[in-house]
């Protein structure tokens, strides 16, 4: 049941510079930690973090094992038109998230 | 040996100064410790990842458990307004029990009296979810808890324990968190151990976490044998501690370094 929170302004003048911001819920294990039992505790994080605007992917970004549990991730783009952002993570064991919020430009 | 003979008149001082309570006028949420970027994280509502746990709670409070098939929902309804100011009160005395229980634990009587449903574990994420979802309710609202007259001898026994000296270093909650919350400790700030913020993020824990576990590490800390998790002494350190809180305003979910 991974959650995720997004903020996108919802309204923009054409032009604007807007801040996107998410977060999204995961454990984002190393894989370089030991059980007591000795073994590894298996990697387990995202990847892959892609934010695309009307279609077109505007922002990527690789995560590796080195960055916290429960990424946080924010930047910014320029309000081009009315439309949708859509968010996507990808990770270990098959994890895959996606999300989205509108704004209106004008 | 110098330094050590330092350090010993150093504690015989602050036991002479005695461990002073803290005016209320001087009291601190350890949100005021914190460095800005850290406090832009508790503030900012999509940044704040104790917030994940909240909005599992919400799709938890409307899921059906145990044998009586309900849902917190079914009986509390809205928990926006069915919760708000609830966990101001916590912990609570508890009548069937004879003793205080807090915020986790009455959530699971509520599972096994009510629902039918096995207790969760203690910081198992769902009981976590649920609690920041009832603590989020209350943020703002002045902490209450210790009013009732019942739980008196409960505060009582919450201070001696805060009072009381344990462990390999032997030291007292109070001789940190009252005489020298001014200071720093291995680089961090000590702070008045107000419990403002529970059930917290911490940065360094990467999870929301209780009150039980940062008391737990506390006495781990000064190298004593913890308490179990639901330990009625654990129950009576959380008492004392969120009663002298009391005006203070609930943070939940806080985020703490």
């Amino acid at each position: 049941m991974p959650s995720a929170l997004i903020n996108v302004p919802a309204k923009a003048k054409r032009g604007d510079i807007i801040e996107i911001k998410t977060l999204m819920s995961h454990i984002m294990e190393t894989g370089y930690r030991h059980m007591a039992s000795g073994e590894i505790v298996p990697r387990d994080i995202i990847t892959s973090f892609t934010c695309r605007y009307n279609g077109s992917e505007i922002f990527r970004a690789d995560l590796f094992p080195a960055i916290a549990a429960n990424p946080f991730i924010a930047f910014f783009t320029t309000a081009t038109a009315s439309g949708k952002f859509e968010f996507e993570w990808i990770g270990d064991n098959g994890f895959s998230e996606t999300a989205s919020a509108s704004i209106t430009v004008e | 040996m110098r330094l050590a003979g330092t350090i010993v008149a150093a504690l015989l001082l602050a036991d002479a100064a005695g461990a002073t309570e803290i005016p209320t006028a001087e009291r601190r949420s350890g949100y005021s410790f914190m460095t800005p970027e850290t406090q832009t994280i508790q503030d900012d509502e999509t940044a704040n990842p104790g917030l994940l746990w909240a909005l599992d709670g919400e799709a938890l409070w409307k899921r059906k458990a145990g044998t009586a098939d309900k849902a917190c929902a079914d009986c509390h309804g809205d928990a926006s307004t069915s919760m708000k100011g609830i966990a101001a009160h916590y912990p609570a005395f508890d009548k069937a029990l004879g003793h205080p229980v807090d915020l986790g634990q009455r959530i699971n009587l509520c599972r096994t009296d009510h629902q039918k449903a096995s207790p969760l574990a203690y910081e198992s994420r769902d009981l976590l979810a649920l609690t920041a979802l009832v603590a989020r309710q209350s943020q703002g609202a002045a902490i209450e808890t210790g009013s009732d007259p019942q739980l008196e001898p409960f505060i009582a026994k919450g201070r001696e324990l805060f009072m009381q000296r344990q462990g390999q270093l032997n030291l007292g909650c109070a001789n940190c968190h009252d005489d020298n919350w001014d200071k720093r400790l291995a680089g961090s700030a000590i702070t008045q151990a107000h419990p403002t913020g529970y059930p917290q993020y911490r940065l360094e824990w990467q999870s929301l976490g209780s009150l039980q576990r940062r008391l737990r590490a506390c006495i781990t800390g000064v190298r004593a044998q913890a308490y179990d998790y639901g330990a009625p002494e654990l129950v009576e350190l959380e008492l004392y501690l969120m009663s002298r809180a009391r005006g203070m305003p609930i943070e939940a979910p806080a985020v703490r370094p």
